[in-house]
């Protein structure tokens, strides 16, 4: 019996020390982050700066420091991240929806073929095809503009496709059927049925979207050619890189800077996202 | 009334493959051209000689015979199979382990165990390369400074060849949370009778997950096993920003993309790194096919 009750909690415990350690690294970078230079590049392992009174005023000097940096223009790039996460996230949203709907309500032939490809692709690793789409972009005299970012999500994603065809699986048959002889045709099924009972797995493909954008850093580097057009991923590794060695106390401030929109969202829909992954959220 | 309604729907309707085809369009449309097109234009490309801004000459399979013949393409190569032999399995133990330790009964809060070790996962790789760029430092790293407290010299993990293995090792177990959070849900799915009956059996803990879990989980293994396999060979981000500084490890931290990269976009070798890519295509196919058919006597699929 005492041993059904000690497990528990020794299992806990590792656990709880698991999370602290995978959280570390988040935490330290928000202590480097509130840190002057020289306390920073240091052999202590505090968390808060030494007098701690400072750190408001020291996270202040070191987070304005950041978004006003002459070279770098972090609330450029901020704004031209976001201007694609909302246009990929609509586009990748709705045009998703539209292919599940073809390949979940209406039943054809080659239905199965074009979903077995759409499986398929998600087995083709980006960097196999990001030098010919280089070549194709620039034949669309895209290179240099936030296009390739965003454009080829209007096309649907073989994930969010597959996520909300399962999801549209399950919405009763009987509801299309009824719509039909109320006269409604695929479109107005599709806008009054399907999407208002799909909420909760459009905002998983959503979120989903819009973190795979924000964090994304390949495609920005190949297709960007213009600073003005950066986005943040790529001016935090231009500020890392750019001419002297960035202050660690500023270089995390920047990732913090970064990262925090993604981890804010997290921490608001937690729950949703975590369920989106593990395919749980979407069963009713 | 309802007759006549009902006609105009059936118009559609009987044909059914336009319908179908027309609402899958947009996924049709993009996949000839953000796929198929890149996907044939880069075989093509990786039998020419084209440096980009001089038209492409079909030169055979010059690329690939020189690239064979290459110092660099074996140690890309042998840099990446060497960091996806440890990766992957490193990977899957670590994400099975605390799954199974989250999802066994009695253990207090596990939805916050959960959420800190997912939270990495959805930091901008950037931002986690600057993270680790940081901890890994020699000097000042945290890491270091901890090893120093306790007496112990630590290594130089981003300077040093034998360490870049280690180094970027940790950062990928750093990011298991999403396969983690599969598993979790995966072991939920188990039948909790086949729980009782190990238990009744007089079955420990580590037994029931070896004998019952991974059994009753194992086409869940296979997903995430084949995901991790892609992502490995697609290691690009980390490695450029933790070893192409001017003190970073570039040979032990030199991997098959960045070399594909270079290629291309550095000394204009479009051909090349066109070949490149299509070798490393056939490589993932290959091995996931392998995987499939190995598993065909692995994975146990329970009855439908």
């Amino acid at each position: 019996m005492s041993v059904s009750k000690f497990q528990p909690r020794l299992l806990t415990l590792a656990l709880a020390f698991a999370g602290v350690l995978f959280v570390a690294p988040l935490l330290w970078m928000l202590a480097t982050s509130f840190k002057p230079e020289d306390q920073a590049a240091s052999a202590s392992l505090r968390l808060l700066p030494d007098p701690a009174s400072s750190t408001f005023s020291q996270a202040q000097d070191n987070y304005t420091q950041v978004w006003n940096d002459p070279a770098i223009r972090f609330p450029l790039y901020f704004r031209n991240t976001l201007v694609v996460a909302v246009l990929g996230v609509v586009g990748m949203t709705l045009s998703s929806a539209v292919v599940a709907y073809g390949l979940s309500r209406i039943r054809w032939r080659g239905q199965s073929a074009v979903f077995a490809t759409i499986l398929f692709t998600m087995m083709i690793p980006f960097p196999v095809i990001m030098v010919p789409l280089y070549l194709v972009f620039r034949e669309l005299g895209w290179i240099g503009t936030l296009k390739p970012l965003w454009v080829p999500s209007w096309f649907g994603g073989a994930f969010s496709i597959f996520l909300l065809r399962q999801f549209f699986l399950g919405i009763p048959k009987e509801l299309d059927e009824a719509a039909r002889v109320d006269g409604m045709n695929h479109w107005s099924i599709f806008w009054r049925i399907i999407v208002p009972l799909s909420r909760p797995a459009l905002a998983v493909v959503a979120l989903f979207h819009f973190i795979a954008i924000w964090n994304d850093f390949l495609a920005p580097m190949l297709f960007l050619t213009k600073p003005e057009q950066f986005t943040l991923a790529l001016g935090l590794q231009m500020y890392q890189s750019k001419a002297g060695l960035t202050p660690w106390n500023l270089l995390m401030a920047a990732s913090t800077l970064v990262a925090l929109p993604v981890l804010l969202l997290f921490a608001l829909t937690q729950r949703t996202l975590i369920r989106g992954i593990s395919g749980e959220g979407l069963k009713e | 009334m309802p007759t006549f309604v009902y006609d105009d729907p059936p118009v559609r309707s009987s044909r059914p493959i336009a319908a179908g085809l027309l609402w899958s369009s947009p996924w049709i449309v993009g996949l000839c051209a953000f796929l198929l097109i890149p996907l044939v234009l880069s075989f093509w490309y990786s039998l020419t000689d084209y440096p980009l801004l001089k038209p492409a000459v079909f030169i055979g399979l010059d690329n690939y015979t020189s690239l064979l013949q290459d110092e660099r393409f074996w140690r890309v190569v042998r840099n990446t199979t060497i960091y996806s032999l440890f990766a992957i399995p490193l990977c899957t133990v670590v994400s099975l382990v605390l799954a199974a330790m989250l999802a066994s009964p009695g253990v207090k809060w596990p939805r916050l165990w959960t959420a800190l070790i997912f939270m990495p996962t959805l930091v901008p790789m950037m931002a986690a390369a600057m993270i680790w760029l940081w901890l890994l430092n020699a000097r000042y790293g945290a890491i270091n400074v901890i090893f120093g407290t306790l007496g112990v010299v630590g290594p130089n993990w981003l300077e040093d060849a034998a360490w870049a293995l280690p180094s970027i090792l940790l950062t990928s177990v750093w990011g298991i949370g999403q396969m983690m959070v599969v598993y979790i849900a995966a072991i939920n799915e188990v039948p909790r009778s086949l729980y009782e009956a190990a238990r009744i059996d007089g079955m420990s803990a580590p037994r029931r997950l070896w004998h019952v879990t991974l059994p009753m989980i194992s086409p869940t293994i296979l997903f995430n096993v084949i995901t991790l396999t892609i992502g490995s060979f697609q290691t690009f981000v980390m490695p450029y920003v933790l070893f192409r500084n001017e003190r970073g490890q570039k040979a032990a931290g030199d991997f098959y993309n960045l070399y594909l990269y270079d290629n291309a976009f550095v000394y204009q070798k479009f051909g090349a790194a066109c070949a490149m890519a299509w070798m490393q295509l056939l490589v993932v196919l290959a091995l996931t096919g392998l995987m499939l058919l190995a598993s065909k006597k692995l994975v146990h699929y329970r009855g439908a």
